[in-house]
């Protein structure tokens, strides 16, 4: 289970993790779990793209998910968001069915585009995925206030002269930048499992964002570890591991919470205050 | 003229009976989505309508698995994932977002084990795209009643609810206040929203379910002031949207030397995309010239 080719995996893995642990937490944070859905699936369409046009798979794959995350950012100023992600993801596959029609693609290659094949990663394909990586925590590390502000209470962000208009498309990049890492090897649909129930879940046991963030990579560690270790056991996909696992977390963080609630009594007042109950996000 | 009339429908349009079923379904499917879309639209719950397609599709290769009628697989993991999502997620609409993410996670595992299984058993040929796009060219003219019948029970309850769901959707607090049940409607919206997009995926695939649920009500809303103008507009849109896409994927066959047609989704959705963006100008164009009148309308429609 720790040799030849599984090491690539572990390592893979890993930095995935980390990754998808800390942007997921501001995923969650910010209530952008249909963008960090919609651009990893869409940028799927860039990969169908790169094969029609014969070039290499992570061009069309960052071409699209940039194109993704500045579609949802500027037509999201005018519009509703939900409603301009989901055209920007309907037009997005369009595009992509358009390619595939034209090419003649090799199912397992959609399948493993769209499940990852984690198991396959080849030693030069992780220092792409590592700098990438890298460059998603610094642009965290450095959005940093801003960031937190505008997420938690957008309007003293903006009296604050913060442009949550600017923030969010920064935001976005970042998801994009992330997804297009991960799509080669996780799949575009199981880097939204990381993104999401891993930071719920911590957001349920503490709402010090600092140590929310790094008990979500330490969940989503632990469940993207599992998942291989389960994957190289039963031999199914490592994909129906990962949003098992990562469902079951949210729900151990409910569960806890609710727990804690009746247990407890009320809970104290916490440092961040919650998003306000409004529908107006 | 009868030049121009070739040009426009190619050769053997009107008697291929594949484009009779596509047009048949097609236009059910757009009618109903545009419906249950306004109210998703106005909602805010165009992610749930989304991802229910999806989650419908994991039910759908898990009933071929065991052997179950997909019809019965999409539309009953559909009503368990609405369920899921109504009873995880609180009624804000930060909540919500969560919960329906948590569901289809959760779901797209479910659809990864499933295809697997599913291909390693040498069943499910061509299962990742179909459920990725689908196709309306080949459904059989077996699924129209179905899917009649399906969409039919989907805007009786939207009727049935219409007005305690529209007070709701408008202000929440203002329902409660006048005692409609708000936690009930929400749920029952949910439960016809899952069959409406089950079977809308079931026909036409995933792709064109979220376009047509989503793309006509939205540019309607942009449009018109009022429910009736919505609903009537978001329905001919969505109903000329399909049609006239299925015409240009028909024709595309003749355009090129190759002969070689694109898909039909891709001329739906580019119609649908086009339409949203020009709902906008107009409504652009309108609220510079009626500024706090348009975003006192705006507020009162979108809330």
């Amino acid at each position: 289970m720790f040799t030849g080719f599984m090491i690539n995996a572990w390592a893979t893995a890993t930095i995935v993790a980390i990754v998808a642990g800390v942007v997921g937490y501001f995923v969650v944070l910010r209530g952008a779990a249909f963008p960090a859905h919609a651009i990893p699936k869409g940028a799927f369409a860039g990969a169908a793209g790169a094969a029609l046009l014969g070039i290499n798979t992570l061009i069309g794959l960052a071409v699209f998910s940039l194109l993704g995350a500045l579609a949802i950012g500027t037509l999201g100023r005018r519009g509703r968001q939900d409603v301009v992600t989901a055209l920007a993801l309907v037009l997005m596959l369009a595009l992509g069915a358009a390619f595939l029609s034209l090419t003649t693609q090799y199912e397992p290659e959609i399948y493993s585009l769209l499940f990852g094949q984690i198991l396959g990663v080849s030693t030069t394909q992780i220092l792409p995925i590592a700098a990438l990586g890298a460059v998603c925590i610094a642009a965290i590390a450095i959005l940093y206030r801003p960031l937190m502000l505008s997420s938690i209470v957008p309007e003293i962000a903006e009296t604050n002269g913060i442009r949550s208009y600017r923030i969010q498309i920064a935001f976005l990049i970042v998801v994009a930048l992330a997804t297009t890492m991960t799509v080669p090897v996780t799949g575009a649909l199981l880097i939204f499992s990381l993104m999401i129930g891993p930071p719920a879940a911590a957001r349920s046991f503490t709402s010090r964002p600092l140590l929310a963030m790094a008990l979500s990579v330490a969940i989503a560690l632990v469940t993207v570890w599992a998942a291989i270790a389960a994957s190289y056991l039963v031999n199914w996909p490592i994909g129906f591991f990962v949003g098992t696992l990562a469902a079951l977390s949210y729900g151990t963080g409910r569960g806890w919470a609710t727990w804690r609630r009746t247990h407890t009594g009320p809970r104290p007042a916490t440092a961040l205050p919650r998003q306000p109950a409004t529908d107006h996000a | 003229m009868h030049q121009l009339y070739t040009a426009v429908f190619e050769p053997g349009f009107f008697a291929s009976a594949q484009v009779h079923v596509a047009a048949a379904i097609g236009g059910i499917v757009a009618v109903v989505s545009a419906v249950v879309g306004v109210f998703t639209v106005m909602r805010g719950q165009s992610f749930a309508g989304h991802a229910l397609g999806d989650v419908s599709a994991a039910g759908g290769s898990g009933a071929l698995l065991i052997g179950l009628t997909p019809l019965a697989g999409f539309v009953g993991a559909g009503i368990a994932g609405a369920g899921m999502m109504d009873m995880i997620g609180v009624q804000r609409l930060r909540g919500r977002d969560l919960a329906t993410g948590i569901v289809l996670g959760a779901a797209i595992g479910g659809s990864a084990l499933f295809l697997y299984l599913g291909t390693t058993t040498g069943t499910a040929t061509g299962a990742t795209q179909q459920i990725l796009f689908g196709s309306i060219f080949t459904t059989t003219p077996g699924t129209v009643t179905a899917v009649a019948a399906l969409g039919a029970l989907a805007l009786a309850s939207i009727a049935t609810i219409a007005r305690p769901l529209l007070l709701a959707t408008l202000s929440t607090d203002i329902a409660a206040a006048r005692g409609a049940p708000v936690r009930l409607v929400g749920l029952g919206f949910m439960l016809a929203l899952a069959v409406s997009v089950a079977l809308s995926s079931l026909a036409i695939g995933a792709l064109l379910s979220t376009a047509l649920l989503i793309g006509p009500a939205a540019a309607a809303l942009r449009l018109t002031k009022t429910l009736p103008g919505a609903l009537a507009t978001a329905c001919l849109t969505g109903v000329a949207a399909t049609w006239l896409g299925i015409l240009l994927a028909y024709d595309s066959y003749y355009w090129g030397p190759g002969h070689h047609s694109l898909p039909v989704s891709f001329f739906i959705v580019a119609i649908i995309f086009a339409t949203y963006l020009a709902s906008g100008l107009r409504a652009a164009r309108r609220q510079a010239a009626v500024p706090v009148a348009a975003a006192a309308d705006r507020d009162r429609i979108a809330a």
